[in-house]
């Protein structure tokens, strides 16, 4: 007792006999670290006035109608993105499309069905897909899904649903493999762990009291995950499809494998396309420095970050106002 | 409503349906390792890792291309590492609840998943045509760029597991925040920090698009930082597109060594993770 007393006596005088701690240093830190929260600020904003500064000789010449125009033409220099931007939008719907219904399937799996031990080792696998880096999706899609489409899965839809009327158009065309399902499919498989992720979380937020309360009065394990999970968790779920989706717009190196690099317009599924993205990856090589074909692929390069940064804004707020609200 | 009958046969139709999609994706999964092994294993070799690239027919080994690969992620991580950890520590202690931190929050979370092709044409306006060429800096900087968002991320997600009462604590005891930040929630938060990098370096490894416009690439032995520089992924890049079958057999190689790298970081992050939570 006496011991500690003194030892606490020592501290005091300690502690008076020396200037407060952190006079100079603390500013200087608390500094650094403000310094680089504003740093990642400043990096975003760079990111876009660079984008767009570089972009607007394009959009000078062409004036707005470069958004739509679907004229990409390098030999007479006539620029418009409405190919691509087409592009990324089609191939990136199909790939939520896709996607959306395997991952309410592979949530249910993990939240629902999947025995205890075996939910981290299977959630873990799947979320292996999303690790594996984007260009081995892209050799693999190239050397492998491609020649499978067009040898077993084209041919046969061309057959049967290319003659119906309206839906028809979407089969038309030859079965080259390369196209804008295949690159929809090879993203719907890249994209699949992201959103599935977030699905599990939404859902394994879900009061276990109202589930409890739906299956006292008799419903089946699937009809509470119907009507009870994903009602509650919906705001957020939409949010996660939006990830997917903003992922799905700007993916590069899989679709320039096998999205087959054309710069024509088609409703087809099978049609070879573009993205923005693509177009870039393909095009940047033969565009020298001050050109106008480089001017009109950076401006390229700022409608696609338009497009991912409202998707991706809006999915945010989606998530975050259901998991911290 | 349906017959109870019906119901159940829902409900065991849509669970079979789930089970076999979960069974889809690790299909898939293994499909695209078997692919790896199947395609790549037959053309590892000792001389992938000893020869430099070589022109068609002339054999060669993706030596340039791994050691550029290793020294952009290593430059990219002197950047980007301690700029993602002083923002991440802003996250969870300073910014906490203040509009700043949200809107750096917000930032971030658009920059981790932003397309990352657009980094590499950010950066080739900022430093490439500036500078005057494609170089070994610009594709570093490019995966700091890639780095900065996944190291934010976890190390603010790992800070805030660090109870508050630890923080209290020390700065009861007199101490300044940077000491109770250093010696106390840092490493307090330590494992999980450096998992939040090891992920950043599995990002960075696989990622193609952004050093497209940036290093470039570089098919002889080059270590300089001021040269376009040489990268597994865009040998692999140029390797698969291209018509000769010993290119895309080293093609194949190099993307079941960055693809057994990436996985086993991510094995192990996610090892620790666990653990941690």
């Amino acid at each position: 007792m006496d011991a500690t007393l003194s030892g606490r006596q020592a501290g005091n005088g300690l502690i008076a006999a020396r200037k407060p701690t952190g006079r100079v240093s603390d500013p200087v830190f608390v500094g650094i670290l403000w310094g680089s929260g504003i740093l990642v600020l400043l990096l975003l904003g760079l990111i876009i006035a660079m984008l767009f500064e570089g972009g607007l000789p394009a959009l000078r010449e062409f004036g707005l109608s470069f958004i739509w125009s679907t004229t990409w033409n390098p030999v007479t220099e006539v620029f418009g993105a409405g190919v691509m931007v087409f592009g990324t939008i089609f191939s990136a719907v199909i790939a939520v499309i896709i996607a959306l219904p395997l991952s309410f399937g592979i949530a249910f799996f993990l939240t629902e069905i999947a025995p205890g031990p075996l939910r981290r080792p299977i959630g873990v696998a799947i979320q292996l897909l999303a690790a594996i880096p984007s260009i081995i999706y892209g050799m693999w899609g190239f050397f492998i899904v491609v020649p499978l489409m067009a040898a077993y899965v084209q041919p046969p839809l061309i057959e049967w649903l290319g003659p119906l009327p309206i839906i028809g158009a979407l089969f038309q065309g030859p079965p080259l493999g390369a196209g804008m399902l295949t690159a929809g499919l090879i993203m719907a498989i890249m994209i699949l762990p992201f959103i599935t992720a977030m699905f599990v979380e939404v859902l394994e937020s879900v009061p276990p009291m109202i589930k409890e309360s739906a299956y006292g009065v008799g419903a089946t394990t699937y009809e509470v995950y119907r009507n009870v999970s994903v009602p509650y968790g919906s705001t957020a779920m939409v949010g996660a499809v939006m990830l997917g989706l903003g992922r799905a717009l700007g993916e590069t190196m899989a679709v320039t494998f096998v999205i087959g690099n054309a710069t024509r317009m088609s409703a087809s599924l099978f049609a070879p396309g573009a993205t923005i993205a693509s177009t870039i990856a393909n095009e940047f090589p033969e565009a020298s420095i001050g050109s106008l074909k480089l001017q009109a692929l950076l401006e390229l390069g700022f409608i696609l970050f338009v497009i991912s940064f409202i998707v991706l804004a809006l999915s945010r707020l989606l998530v975050r106002s259901r998991l911290k609200g | 409503m349906a017959s109870l009958a019906r119901r159940r046969a829902t409900d065991y139709t849509v669970k079979a349906i789930s089970v076999g999609f979960a069974a889809l994706s690790l299909v898939l999964l293994a499909w695209i390792l078997w692919t790896l092994v199947a395609r790549g294993l037959p053309a590892l070799g000792p001389h992938v890792f000893t020869q430099i690239t070589a022109p068609p027919g002339a054999g060669g080994g993706l030596l340039n291309a791994i050691v550029g690969s290793l020294i952009q992620i290593g430059v990219a991580l002197v950047i980007g590492t301690p700029i993602g950890l002083m923002c991440g520590t802003f996250l969870a202690e300073n910014g906490r609840g203040t509009q700043v931190g949200n809107a750096v929050r917000f930032v971030n979370d658009v920059l981790l998943s932003a397309p990352s092709i657009l980094i590499g044409l950010f950066v080739y306006q900022l430093l490439v045509v500036p500078f005057g060429g494609f170089s070994g800096w610009a594709g570093a900087i490019a995966l700091a760029i890639i780095i900065i968002p996944v190291v934010v991320r976890t190390t603010e997600d790992m800070l805030n597991l660090v109870p508050i009462g630890l923080r209290e604590a020390a700065f009861a005891l007199g101490a300044p925040q940077w000491k109770v930040v250093t010696f106390i929630t840092w490493r307090a938060g330590r494992a999980g920090i450096v998992t939040g990098i090891l992920l950043a370096v599995a990002r960075a490894a696989g990622e193609t698009a952004p050093l497209l416009f940036t290093s470039l690439g570089n098919n002889g032995w080059s270590l300089s930082l001021d040269a376009p520089m040489a990268s597994l992924p865009i040998a692999i890049y140029q390797y698969a597109a291209s018509p000769f079958e010993d290119w895309v057999a080293l093609a194949w190689a190099g993307a079941l060594i960055i693809t057994v790298g990436v996985l086993t970081l991510n094995i192990l992050s996610r090892l620790v993770l666990a653990k941690m939570k």
